[in-house]
Protein backbone atom coordinates (compact mmCIF):
# COMPACT_ATOMS: atom_id res chain seq x y z
CA UNK A 1 0.00 0.00 0.00
CA UNK A 2 3.00 2.30 1.06
CA UNK A 3 3.60 2.73 -3.09
CA UNK A 4 -0.16 1.97 -4.72
CA UNK A 5 -1.48 4.84 -2.75
CA UNK A 6 1.25 7.35 -4.60
CA UNK A 7 1.18 5.36 -7.76
CA UNK A 8 -2.71 5.94 -8.15
CA UNK A 9 -2.36 9.61 -6.74
CA UNK A 10 -0.20 10.14 -9.54
CA UNK A 11 -2.25 8.49 -12.37
CA UNK A 12 -5.17 10.41 -11.11
CA UNK A 13 -3.29 13.69 -11.18
CA UNK A 14 -1.04 13.08 -14.15
CA UNK A 15 -4.84 12.28 -16.28
CA UNK A 16 -6.59 15.18 -14.57
CA UNK A 17 -3.88 17.40 -16.01
CA UNK A 18 -3.72 15.92 -19.22
CA UNK A 19 -7.79 16.32 -19.59
CA UNK A 20 -7.63 20.08 -17.99
CA UNK A 21 -5.47 21.14 -21.32
CA UNK A 22 -7.88 20.49 -23.44
CA UNK A 23 -10.93 21.11 -21.82
CA UNK A 24 -11.44 24.59 -20.34
CA UNK A 25 -14.77 24.18 -18.79
CA UNK A 26 -15.39 23.55 -14.82
CA UNK A 27 -14.83 22.05 -12.91
CA UNK A 28 -11.93 20.27 -15.03
CA UNK A 29 -10.42 24.00 -16.58
CA UNK A 30 -7.74 25.54 -14.43
CA UNK A 31 -7.52 22.82 -12.01
CA UNK A 32 -3.67 22.45 -13.15
CA UNK A 33 -3.36 26.09 -12.61
CA UNK A 34 -5.06 25.32 -8.86
CA UNK A 35 -2.27 22.43 -8.54
CA UNK A 36 1.02 24.24 -9.21
CA UNK A 37 -0.95 26.81 -6.44
CA UNK A 38 -1.30 24.34 -4.11
CA UNK A 39 2.79 23.18 -5.05
CA UNK A 40 3.92 26.93 -4.61
CA UNK A 41 1.94 26.92 -1.20
CA UNK A 42 4.00 23.62 0.01
CA UNK A 43 7.16 25.28 -1.43
CA UNK A 44 6.99 27.92 -0.04
CA UNK A 45 6.71 25.88 3.63
CA UNK A 46 9.70 23.77 2.59
CA UNK A 47 11.57 27.05 2.84
CA UNK A 48 11.87 26.33 6.34
CA UNK A 49 13.37 23.03 5.86
CA UNK A 50 15.85 25.04 3.86
CA UNK A 51 16.61 26.85 6.28
CA UNK A 52 17.43 24.18 8.95
CA UNK A 53 19.42 22.45 6.32
CA UNK A 54 21.48 25.49 5.84
CA UNK A 55 22.19 26.60 9.30
CA UNK A 56 23.10 22.86 10.26
CA UNK A 57 25.35 22.26 7.32
CA UNK A 58 27.04 25.65 8.76
CA UNK A 59 27.38 25.01 11.94
CA UNK A 60 29.16 21.60 11.04
CA UNK A 61 31.69 23.06 9.42
CA UNK A 62 32.16 25.92 12.04
CA UNK A 63 32.53 23.04 14.84
CA UNK A 64 34.47 20.73 13.00
CA UNK A 65 37.03 23.31 11.70
CA UNK A 66 36.58 22.39 8.10
CA UNK A 67 38.11 24.77 5.02
CA UNK A 68 36.41 27.39 4.54
CA UNK A 69 34.95 27.54 7.78
CA UNK A 70 35.23 31.54 8.70
CA UNK A 71 33.01 32.41 5.45
CA UNK A 72 30.32 30.37 7.24
CA UNK A 73 30.12 32.98 9.91
CA UNK A 74 29.80 35.42 7.03
CA UNK A 75 26.65 33.36 5.45
CA UNK A 76 25.12 33.00 8.71
CA UNK A 77 25.81 36.82 9.82
CA UNK A 78 24.23 37.56 6.50
CA UNK A 79 21.53 35.63 6.62
CA UNK A 80 20.54 36.92 10.54
CA UNK A 81 21.11 40.50 8.75
CA UNK A 82 18.38 39.49 6.19
CA UNK A 83 16.05 38.24 8.71
CA UNK A 84 16.63 41.40 11.09
CA UNK A 85 16.52 44.07 8.27
CA UNK A 86 13.37 42.59 6.19
CA UNK A 87 11.61 42.53 9.56
CA UNK A 88 12.44 46.09 10.83
CA UNK A 89 11.48 46.71 7.30
CA UNK A 90 8.29 45.45 7.40
CA UNK A 91 7.40 47.14 10.39
CA UNK A 92 8.32 50.34 10.06
CA UNK A 93 7.04 50.75 5.77
CA UNK A 94 4.60 47.80 6.64
CA UNK A 95 6.36 46.32 3.70
CA UNK A 96 10.05 45.05 3.32
CA UNK A 97 10.17 46.57 -0.39
CA UNK A 98 10.27 49.94 0.53
CA UNK A 99 13.22 51.69 -1.62
CA UNK A 100 14.14 53.60 1.84
CA UNK A 101 14.02 50.38 3.68
CA UNK A 102 17.63 48.89 5.34
CA UNK A 103 16.42 45.44 3.12
CA UNK A 104 16.07 46.92 0.12
CA UNK A 105 19.23 49.17 0.90
CA UNK A 106 20.97 45.44 1.32
CA UNK A 107 19.33 44.40 -1.69
CA UNK A 108 20.70 47.01 -3.86
CA UNK A 109 23.77 47.52 -2.52
CA UNK A 110 25.00 44.05 -1.43
CA UNK A 111 22.97 41.31 -3.20
CA UNK A 112 22.61 42.96 -6.94
CA UNK A 113 26.70 44.03 -6.79
CA UNK A 114 27.52 40.54 -6.03
CA UNK A 115 25.42 39.15 -8.43
CA UNK A 116 26.47 41.02 -11.17
CA UNK A 117 29.79 40.04 -10.06
CA UNK A 118 29.07 36.41 -10.27
CA UNK A 119 27.73 37.19 -13.73
CA UNK A 120 30.53 39.18 -14.64
CA UNK A 121 32.67 36.62 -14.35
CA UNK A 122 31.20 34.52 -17.14
CA UNK A 123 33.21 36.86 -19.79
CA UNK A 124 36.31 35.46 -18.52
CA UNK A 125 34.93 31.61 -18.28
CA UNK A 126 33.90 31.74 -22.17
CA UNK A 127 37.26 32.73 -23.38
CA UNK A 128 38.43 29.99 -21.09
CA UNK A 129 36.00 27.19 -22.42
CA UNK A 130 36.13 29.41 -26.14
CA UNK A 131 40.03 28.82 -25.96
CA UNK A 132 39.85 24.92 -25.27
CA UNK A 133 36.79 24.58 -27.79
CA UNK A 134 38.33 26.34 -30.85
CA UNK A 135 41.75 24.45 -31.19
CA UNK A 136 41.83 23.11 -34.64
CA UNK A 137 42.62 19.05 -33.47
CA UNK A 138 39.65 17.71 -35.52
CA UNK A 139 38.03 18.17 -38.71
CA UNK A 140 34.69 18.99 -36.80
CA UNK A 141 36.60 21.35 -34.42
CA UNK A 142 38.17 23.25 -37.28
CA UNK A 143 34.43 23.29 -38.79
CA UNK A 144 33.48 24.66 -35.45
CA UNK A 145 36.17 27.19 -35.28
CA UNK A 146 35.32 28.71 -38.76
CA UNK A 147 31.59 28.88 -38.17
CA UNK A 148 32.10 30.87 -34.93
CA UNK A 149 34.46 33.15 -36.33
CA UNK A 150 32.08 34.08 -39.29
CA UNK A 151 29.55 34.35 -36.75
CA UNK A 152 31.72 36.90 -34.31
CA UNK A 153 32.55 38.54 -37.54
CA UNK A 154 28.84 39.05 -38.66
CA UNK A 155 27.93 40.56 -34.81
CA UNK A 156 30.54 43.67 -34.70
CA UNK A 157 30.80 46.27 -37.65
CA UNK A 158 34.15 45.02 -38.62
CA UNK A 159 32.85 42.23 -40.03
CA UNK A 160 30.89 44.15 -42.45
CA UNK A 161 33.67 46.58 -43.34
CA UNK A 162 35.39 43.20 -44.27
CA UNK A 163 32.85 42.28 -46.94
CA UNK A 164 29.50 42.89 -46.42
CA UNK A 165 28.71 38.89 -47.58
CA UNK A 166 29.79 38.10 -43.67
CA UNK A 167 26.75 39.92 -41.56
CA UNK A 168 24.87 37.84 -44.07
CA UNK A 169 26.46 34.53 -43.77
CA UNK A 170 26.06 34.63 -40.17
CA UNK A 171 23.04 35.11 -40.00
CA UNK A 172 22.34 32.58 -42.47
CA UNK A 173 24.91 29.96 -40.01
CA UNK A 174 22.17 31.16 -37.12
CA UNK A 175 19.40 30.73 -39.25
CA UNK A 176 19.86 27.70 -40.84
CA UNK A 177 22.28 24.84 -39.68
CA UNK A 178 22.50 25.94 -36.03
CA UNK A 179 18.44 26.08 -35.42
CA UNK A 180 17.76 23.17 -37.33
CA UNK A 181 20.27 21.09 -34.98
CA UNK A 182 18.74 23.23 -32.15
CA UNK A 183 14.87 22.16 -33.54
CA UNK A 184 16.06 18.39 -33.24
CA UNK A 185 16.68 18.62 -30.04
CA UNK A 186 14.24 20.65 -29.14
CA UNK A 187 11.53 17.73 -30.82
CA UNK A 188 13.50 15.05 -29.35
CA UNK A 189 13.74 16.51 -25.56
CA UNK A 190 10.08 16.78 -26.07
CA UNK A 191 9.24 13.49 -26.87
CA UNK A 192 11.60 12.21 -24.59
CA UNK A 193 9.66 14.22 -21.97
CA UNK A 194 6.09 12.94 -23.09
CA UNK A 195 7.24 9.76 -23.20
CA UNK A 196 9.11 10.10 -19.95
CA UNK A 197 5.76 11.68 -18.12
CA UNK A 198 3.48 8.29 -19.47
CA UNK A 199 6.10 6.50 -17.85
CA UNK A 200 5.01 8.37 -14.42
CA UNK A 201 1.66 8.82 -14.76
CA UNK A 202 1.19 4.78 -16.07
CA UNK A 203 3.64 3.78 -13.01
CA UNK A 204 6.25 2.29 -14.64
CA UNK A 205 8.41 5.41 -13.75
CA UNK A 206 8.88 4.81 -9.94
CA UNK A 207 11.96 6.10 -9.18
CA UNK A 208 10.82 8.96 -7.61
CA UNK A 209 8.94 6.46 -5.35
CA UNK A 210 12.40 5.92 -3.50
CA UNK B 1 -2.34 70.56 -34.83
CA UNK B 2 -5.74 70.97 -32.53
CA UNK B 3 -6.79 73.86 -35.48
CA UNK B 4 -6.50 71.25 -37.78
CA UNK B 5 -7.82 68.35 -35.89
CA UNK B 6 -10.96 71.25 -35.57
CA UNK B 7 -10.92 72.09 -39.30
CA UNK B 8 -10.87 68.76 -40.41
CA UNK B 9 -13.70 67.76 -38.05
CA UNK B 10 -11.71 64.49 -36.29
CA UNK B 11 -12.81 65.96 -32.73
CA UNK B 12 -12.57 62.74 -30.38
CA UNK B 13 -14.54 60.63 -33.77
CA UNK B 14 -15.59 57.20 -31.61
CA UNK B 15 -14.71 53.70 -33.38
CA UNK B 16 -16.83 52.65 -35.72
CA UNK B 17 -18.46 49.10 -35.94
CA UNK B 18 -18.33 47.68 -32.46
CA UNK B 19 -19.02 44.07 -32.00
CA UNK B 20 -19.00 41.24 -29.82
CA UNK B 21 -18.80 37.94 -28.75
CA UNK B 22 -18.08 35.11 -26.22
CA UNK B 23 -14.15 34.56 -26.03
CA UNK B 24 -13.89 31.49 -27.36
CA UNK B 25 -11.79 28.25 -25.60
CA UNK B 26 -12.22 29.26 -22.65
CA UNK B 27 -13.96 28.56 -18.79
CA UNK B 28 -16.32 31.31 -19.60
CA UNK B 29 -17.02 34.72 -17.75
CA UNK B 30 -15.06 36.08 -20.44
CA UNK B 31 -16.69 38.38 -23.50
CA UNK B 32 -14.46 39.91 -26.43
CA UNK B 33 -15.38 43.52 -27.38
CA UNK B 34 -13.96 44.35 -31.41
CA UNK B 35 -13.72 47.65 -33.09
CA UNK B 36 -12.75 49.23 -36.07
CA UNK B 37 -10.07 52.02 -34.83
CA UNK B 38 -10.79 55.96 -34.46
CA UNK B 39 -9.64 57.79 -37.59
CA UNK B 40 -7.80 59.64 -34.99
CA UNK B 41 -6.03 56.63 -33.70
CA UNK B 42 -2.31 56.49 -34.91
CA UNK B 43 -1.62 53.96 -33.01
CA UNK B 44 0.51 55.89 -30.20
CA UNK B 45 -0.33 58.04 -26.84
CA UNK B 46 -0.46 61.87 -27.96
CA UNK B 47 -4.18 63.80 -28.59
CA UNK B 48 -5.31 60.51 -29.20
CA UNK B 49 -5.56 58.25 -25.66
CA UNK B 50 -7.07 55.01 -25.66
CA UNK B 51 -10.39 53.49 -25.81
CA UNK B 52 -12.41 52.76 -22.97
CA UNK B 53 -14.66 50.03 -22.62
CA UNK B 54 -18.01 50.16 -20.75
CA UNK B 55 -20.67 47.31 -19.60
CA UNK B 56 -23.59 47.16 -18.62
CA UNK B 57 -26.42 44.25 -17.64
CA UNK B 58 -28.86 46.24 -19.44
CA UNK B 59 -29.75 49.33 -22.03
CA UNK B 60 -31.69 51.34 -19.30
CA UNK B 61 -29.04 50.67 -16.36
CA UNK B 62 -25.70 53.08 -15.82
CA UNK B 63 -22.99 51.53 -18.08
CA UNK B 64 -19.77 50.78 -15.93
CA UNK B 65 -16.23 50.80 -16.59
CA UNK B 66 -15.06 47.48 -18.02
CA UNK B 67 -11.22 48.43 -18.70
CA UNK B 68 -9.17 50.23 -21.05
CA UNK B 69 -7.52 49.52 -24.37
CA UNK B 70 -4.35 51.28 -25.21
CA UNK B 71 -4.09 53.72 -29.12
CA UNK B 72 -3.84 50.93 -31.98
CA UNK B 73 -5.84 48.03 -30.38
CA UNK B 74 -8.96 46.68 -31.60
CA UNK B 75 -9.80 44.48 -29.10
CA UNK B 76 -10.58 43.71 -25.70
CA UNK B 77 -11.23 40.75 -23.28
CA UNK B 78 -13.42 41.74 -20.97
CA UNK B 79 -13.01 39.08 -18.30
CA UNK B 80 -13.97 40.78 -15.03
CA UNK B 81 -14.84 38.28 -12.01
CA UNK B 82 -18.71 40.40 -12.87
CA UNK B 83 -19.37 38.22 -15.18
CA UNK B 84 -22.32 36.12 -15.40
CA UNK B 85 -22.35 32.96 -17.94
CA UNK B 86 -25.40 33.27 -19.33
CA UNK B 87 -26.15 36.38 -18.32
CA UNK B 88 -26.69 39.52 -21.21
CA UNK B 89 -24.26 42.13 -21.37
CA UNK B 90 -24.03 45.39 -23.82
CA UNK B 91 -21.33 47.35 -24.47
CA UNK B 92 -20.04 50.80 -25.74
CA UNK B 93 -16.57 51.93 -26.55
CA UNK B 94 -15.36 55.82 -25.73
CA UNK B 95 -12.82 57.41 -27.41
CA UNK B 96 -10.24 59.31 -25.14
CA UNK B 97 -8.96 62.68 -26.53
CA UNK B 98 -6.46 65.20 -24.45
CA UNK B 99 -8.95 67.56 -25.46
CA UNK B 100 -12.43 65.38 -24.33
CA UNK B 101 -14.87 62.38 -25.79
CA UNK B 102 -16.70 60.55 -27.33
CA UNK B 103 -19.06 57.54 -27.16
CA UNK B 104 -19.69 54.40 -29.97
CA UNK B 105 -23.25 53.36 -30.69
CA UNK B 106 -24.34 50.96 -27.77
CA UNK B 107 -24.16 47.10 -28.95
CA UNK B 108 -25.27 43.69 -27.60
CA UNK B 109 -27.05 41.41 -26.27
CA UNK B 110 -23.91 39.28 -25.26
CA UNK B 111 -23.54 36.36 -23.41
CA UNK B 112 -20.36 34.43 -21.68
CA UNK B 113 -20.22 31.04 -21.78
CA UNK B 114 -17.57 27.55 -21.34
CA UNK B 115 -16.43 25.50 -23.72
CA UNK B 116 -16.02 22.07 -23.10
CA UNK B 117 -13.08 21.86 -25.73
CA UNK B 118 -10.57 23.96 -26.56
CA UNK B 119 -10.35 23.59 -30.46
CA UNK B 120 -6.91 25.57 -30.97
CA UNK B 121 -4.91 22.23 -29.12
CA UNK B 122 -6.91 19.58 -31.38
CA UNK B 123 -2.97 19.75 -33.06
CA UNK B 124 -1.44 18.96 -29.53
CA UNK B 125 -4.21 16.26 -28.93
CA UNK B 126 -3.46 14.53 -31.88
CA UNK B 127 0.46 14.30 -31.42
CA UNK B 128 -0.05 13.60 -27.88
CA UNK B 129 -2.65 10.31 -29.41
CA UNK B 130 -0.01 9.28 -31.58
CA UNK B 131 2.73 9.64 -29.11
CA UNK B 132 0.94 7.52 -26.56
CA UNK B 133 -0.10 5.13 -28.87
CA UNK B 134 3.00 4.41 -29.74
CA UNK B 135 4.65 4.33 -26.89
CA UNK B 136 1.40 2.30 -25.05
CA UNK B 137 1.65 -0.41 -28.17
CA UNK B 138 5.66 -0.43 -27.39
CA UNK B 139 5.84 -1.47 -23.61
CA UNK B 140 3.05 -4.48 -24.20
CA UNK B 141 5.64 -5.37 -27.30
CA UNK B 142 8.42 -5.27 -24.90
CA UNK B 143 6.30 -6.76 -21.95
CA UNK B 144 5.08 -9.50 -24.11
CA UNK B 145 9.18 -10.54 -24.76
CA UNK B 146 10.05 -8.35 -28.18
CA UNK B 147 13.62 -7.53 -28.19
CA UNK B 148 14.66 -4.07 -28.04
CA UNK B 149 17.69 -2.44 -28.75
CA UNK B 150 19.26 0.85 -27.32
CA UNK B 151 22.01 1.93 -28.72
CA UNK B 152 24.99 3.16 -26.20
CA UNK B 153 24.84 6.24 -24.67
CA UNK B 154 28.63 7.18 -23.38
CA UNK B 155 27.63 9.68 -20.63
CA UNK B 156 25.99 7.01 -18.71
CA UNK B 157 28.16 4.21 -19.34
CA UNK B 158 30.61 7.03 -17.98
CA UNK B 159 29.12 7.28 -14.11
CA UNK B 160 30.95 3.67 -12.96
CA UNK B 161 34.26 4.91 -13.74
CA UNK B 162 33.83 8.43 -13.15
CA UNK B 163 32.86 7.48 -9.37
CA UNK B 164 35.85 4.55 -8.90
CA UNK B 165 38.21 7.19 -10.66
CA UNK B 166 36.98 9.64 -7.89
CA UNK B 167 37.31 7.10 -5.18
CA UNK B 168 40.79 6.08 -6.49
CA UNK B 169 42.04 9.61 -6.31
CA UNK B 170 40.42 9.77 -2.50
CA UNK B 171 38.33 13.15 -3.33
CA UNK B 172 34.01 13.13 -3.09
CA UNK B 173 31.85 13.38 -5.66
CA UNK B 174 29.64 16.68 -6.40
CA UNK B 175 26.40 15.90 -7.64
CA UNK B 176 24.30 19.16 -9.14
CA UNK B 177 20.29 19.56 -10.23
CA UNK B 178 21.08 22.98 -11.04
CA UNK B 179 17.78 25.46 -11.05
CA UNK B 180 15.38 22.48 -10.89
CA UNK B 181 12.46 22.43 -9.13
CA UNK B 182 10.55 19.12 -8.20
CA UNK B 183 7.42 19.67 -10.60
CA UNK B 184 9.91 19.07 -13.39
CA UNK B 185 10.26 16.06 -15.48
CA UNK B 186 13.83 16.50 -15.88
CA UNK B 187 14.19 16.71 -12.27
CA UNK B 188 12.68 13.20 -12.01
CA UNK B 189 14.98 11.87 -15.06
CA UNK B 190 17.79 13.46 -12.85
CA UNK B 191 16.92 11.68 -9.85
CA UNK B 192 16.99 8.02 -11.60
CA UNK B 193 20.67 9.19 -11.77
CA UNK B 194 21.79 10.24 -8.84
CA UNK B 195 20.11 6.84 -7.81
CA UNK B 196 22.81 4.98 -9.86
CA UNK B 197 25.42 7.47 -8.69
CA UNK B 198 24.68 7.73 -4.50
CA UNK B 199 24.42 3.58 -4.87
CA UNK B 200 28.33 3.32 -6.74
CA UNK B 201 29.51 6.04 -3.90
CA UNK B 202 27.88 3.74 -1.54
CA UNK B 203 29.77 0.36 -2.58
CA UNK B 204 32.76 2.36 -2.96
CA UNK B 205 32.39 3.99 0.23
CA UNK B 206 32.84 7.66 -1.09
CA UNK B 207 31.36 10.84 -0.10
CA UNK B 208 28.44 12.49 -2.09
CA UNK B 209 27.98 16.08 -2.04
CA UNK B 210 24.66 17.38 -3.37
CA UNK B 211 24.53 21.43 -2.53
CA UNK B 212 20.43 22.40 -3.58
CA UNK B 213 18.80 25.48 -5.16
CA UNK B 214 15.24 24.24 -3.89
CA UNK B 215 14.00 22.50 -0.30
CA UNK B 216 12.19 20.55 -2.08
CA UNK B 217 14.52 18.92 -4.54
CA UNK B 218 16.54 18.64 -1.71
CA UNK B 219 14.27 16.67 0.06
CA UNK B 220 13.58 14.23 -2.54
CA UNK B 221 17.69 14.04 -3.23
CA UNK B 222 18.21 13.31 0.51
CA UNK B 223 15.76 10.20 0.02
CA UNK B 224 17.07 8.90 -3.07
CA UNK B 225 20.17 8.62 -1.58
CA UNK B 226 19.39 7.42 1.93
CA UNK B 227 17.48 4.36 -0.32
CA UNK B 228 20.49 3.77 -2.50
CA UNK B 229 22.92 3.44 0.80
CA UNK B 230 20.40 1.70 2.47
CA UNK B 231 19.68 -1.16 -0.47
CA UNK B 232 24.02 -1.11 -0.82
CA UNK B 233 24.18 -2.09 2.71
CA UNK B 234 26.17 1.23 4.17
CA UNK B 235 23.24 3.39 5.68
CA UNK B 236 26.12 3.93 7.93
CA UNK B 237 27.80 6.20 5.42
CA UNK B 238 25.21 8.38 5.06
CA UNK B 239 25.05 12.02 5.80
CA UNK B 240 22.45 14.33 5.48
CA UNK B 241 24.15 17.36 5.97
CA UNK B 242 26.39 16.47 2.52
CA UNK B 243 22.81 17.18 0.47
CA UNK B 244 22.23 20.84 2.19
CA UNK B 245 20.08 23.34 0.47
CA UNK B 246 22.18 26.66 -0.74
CA UNK B 247 20.32 29.38 -1.57
CA UNK B 248 17.51 29.78 -4.35
CA UNK B 249 19.12 32.99 -6.07
CA UNK B 250 20.61 31.87 -9.37
CA UNK B 251 24.38 33.49 -9.00
CA UNK B 252 23.99 32.82 -4.93
CA UNK B 253 23.94 28.85 -6.16
CA UNK B 254 26.67 29.22 -8.77
CA UNK B 255 29.27 31.39 -5.97
CA UNK B 256 28.42 28.47 -3.19
CA UNK B 257 28.69 25.50 -5.75
CA UNK B 258 31.99 26.90 -6.74
CA UNK B 259 32.91 27.39 -3.45
CA UNK B 260 32.67 24.35 -2.39
CA UNK B 261 34.08 22.67 -5.48
CA UNK B 262 37.17 24.97 -4.97
CA UNK B 263 37.16 23.51 -0.98
CA UNK B 264 36.46 20.32 -1.08
CA UNK B 265 38.00 19.49 -4.74
CA UNK B 266 36.04 16.53 -5.72
CA UNK B 267 36.81 14.10 -8.48
CA UNK B 268 33.58 13.59 -10.24
CA UNK B 269 30.91 16.05 -11.25
CA UNK B 270 27.70 15.87 -11.76
CA UNK B 271 25.38 18.39 -13.79
CA UNK B 272 21.89 16.92 -14.03
CA UNK B 273 19.06 19.22 -14.50
CA UNK B 274 17.62 22.74 -15.08
CA UNK B 275 20.88 24.69 -15.80
CA UNK B 276 21.24 28.82 -17.15
CA UNK B 277 23.95 31.37 -17.92
CA UNK B 278 25.86 29.81 -14.52
CA UNK B 279 26.62 26.69 -16.34
CA UNK B 280 29.33 27.53 -17.68
CA UNK B 281 30.35 29.17 -14.36
CA UNK B 282 29.98 25.82 -13.03
CA UNK B 283 31.08 23.64 -15.75
CA UNK B 284 35.02 25.50 -15.85
CA UNK B 285 35.58 25.46 -12.01
CA UNK B 286 34.84 21.76 -12.21
CA UNK B 287 37.29 21.32 -15.16
CA UNK B 288 39.62 23.75 -12.88
CA UNK B 289 40.00 21.36 -10.12
CA UNK B 290 40.41 18.43 -12.44
CA UNK B 291 37.29 16.80 -12.26
CA UNK B 292 35.73 14.21 -14.47
CA UNK B 293 32.40 16.15 -15.67
CA UNK B 294 29.55 14.61 -16.72
CA UNK B 295 26.54 16.96 -16.94
CA UNK B 296 23.13 16.43 -18.92
CA UNK B 297 20.22 19.18 -19.66
CA UNK B 298 17.12 20.08 -21.91
CA UNK B 299 18.00 23.30 -22.19
CA UNK B 300 19.40 23.51 -25.47
CA UNK B 301 21.17 26.72 -25.07
CA UNK B 302 23.60 26.07 -22.10
CA UNK B 303 24.61 22.50 -23.75
CA UNK B 304 27.14 24.12 -26.01
CA UNK B 305 28.63 25.28 -22.56
CA UNK B 306 28.80 21.93 -21.18
CA UNK B 307 29.59 20.23 -24.26
CA UNK B 308 32.89 22.93 -24.40
CA UNK B 309 33.85 21.94 -20.79
CA UNK B 310 32.40 18.74 -19.88
CA UNK B 311 34.05 15.30 -20.93
CA UNK B 312 30.44 13.75 -21.63
CA UNK B 313 27.39 15.47 -21.97
CA UNK B 314 23.47 14.07 -21.97
CA UNK B 315 22.01 15.79 -25.42
CA UNK B 316 17.98 16.48 -24.29
CA UNK B 317 16.44 13.25 -24.72
CA UNK B 318 19.64 11.20 -23.38
CA UNK B 319 18.74 12.58 -19.80
CA UNK B 320 14.93 11.17 -20.05
CA UNK B 321 16.67 7.57 -21.08
CA UNK B 322 18.99 7.64 -18.62
CA UNK B 323 16.18 5.60 -15.83
CA UNK B 324 15.14 3.21 -18.63
CA UNK B 325 19.40 3.06 -20.17
CA UNK B 326 19.73 2.60 -16.36
CA UNK B 327 17.49 -0.04 -15.04
CA UNK B 328 16.77 -1.98 -18.59
CA UNK B 329 13.54 -3.56 -17.96
CA UNK B 330 11.38 -4.55 -20.88
CA UNK B 331 8.59 -1.98 -19.77
CA UNK B 332 10.60 1.05 -19.73
CA UNK B 333 12.73 0.22 -23.22
CA UNK B 334 9.46 0.18 -24.98
CA UNK B 335 8.70 3.35 -23.81
CA UNK B 336 11.73 4.36 -25.10
CA UNK B 337 10.98 2.39 -28.71
CA UNK B 338 8.18 4.03 -28.52
CA UNK B 339 9.19 7.49 -28.63
CA UNK B 340 11.71 7.16 -31.21
CA UNK B 341 9.01 5.67 -33.60
CA UNK B 342 7.20 8.86 -32.43
CA UNK B 343 10.52 10.74 -33.93
CA UNK B 344 10.47 8.81 -36.99
CA UNK B 345 6.35 9.90 -37.85
CA UNK B 346 7.75 13.43 -36.80
CA UNK B 347 10.39 13.41 -39.31
CA UNK B 348 8.68 11.73 -42.05
CA UNK B 349 6.04 13.93 -41.24
CA UNK B 350 8.57 16.97 -41.58
CA UNK B 351 10.00 15.28 -45.27
CA UNK B 352 6.65 15.49 -46.38
CA UNK B 353 5.70 19.13 -45.68
CA UNK B 354 9.26 20.19 -46.89
CA UNK B 355 8.17 18.16 -50.41
CA UNK B 356 4.27 19.40 -50.78
CA UNK B 357 5.98 22.96 -49.70
CA UNK B 358 8.66 23.17 -52.50
CA UNK B 359 6.29 21.50 -55.05
CA UNK B 360 3.43 24.31 -53.95
CA UNK B 361 6.26 27.21 -54.69
CA UNK B 362 7.48 25.32 -58.07
CA UNK B 363 4.35 25.38 -59.46
CA UNK B 364 2.95 28.11 -58.58
CA UNK B 365 6.01 29.91 -60.49
CA UNK B 366 7.18 27.86 -63.10
CA UNK B 367 3.88 26.22 -64.24
CA UNK B 368 1.42 28.31 -63.44
CA UNK B 369 -0.81 26.19 -61.56
CA UNK B 370 -2.12 27.70 -58.65
CA UNK B 371 -5.24 25.78 -57.31
CA UNK B 372 -2.98 22.76 -56.25
CA UNK B 373 0.07 25.66 -54.99
CA UNK B 374 -3.09 26.84 -53.09
CA UNK B 375 -4.07 23.23 -51.51
CA UNK B 376 -0.64 22.50 -50.86
CA UNK B 377 0.12 24.99 -49.01
CA UNK B 378 -2.86 25.14 -46.96
CA UNK B 379 -1.54 21.59 -46.05
CA UNK B 380 2.04 23.48 -45.27
CA UNK B 381 0.37 26.44 -43.05
CA UNK B 382 -2.01 23.56 -41.20
CA UNK B 383 1.59 21.50 -40.32
CA UNK B 384 2.92 24.68 -39.00
CA UNK B 385 0.43 24.58 -36.51
CA UNK B 386 1.79 21.55 -34.74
Amino acid sequence: MKREIPIVITFLTGVICVIAFFVPHAPVGGLQQRFLIWYSIVAGFTMIIGLDSLIKYNIKKISQRKKGWPYSYVLLFGLVLTLVTGFQSWFRYNTPFELQSSFMYTYIHIIVPLQATMFALLAFFISSAAYRAFRARTFEATLLLIAAAIVMLGRVPIGAMISDKIPALSDWLLNVPQLAAKRGIYIGATLGGIAMSLRIILGIERTYLT
Amino acid sequence: MLQLIFTLGLFAQPPTNIQAHDTPNDEGHSITIIWEPSPLDSGRIGFFQGYEIFRAASLTEDFEDAGFAAPGKTEYEDNSPDIEDGKEYYYFVRTLTSSGYEDSEKVGPFISSAQWFNTQRVNVLLITLLVSFLVIYYIRRAQKGGKLFVRKIPGLDAIDDAVGRSTEMGRPILYSFGLSYLNEVWTIASLSILYRVARKCAEFANRLLIPNYDPLVMSAAQETVKQAYIEAGRPDLYDERDIPFLTADQFGYAAGVDGIMVREKPGAVFWQGYFLAEALVLAETGHSVGAIQIAGTTMVDQLPFFITACDYTLIGEEMYAASCYLKPEPQMLGSLKGADFAKATILIFIVFGTVLGTSGVLLKHLANVDILSDIFTKVVQWFNTF
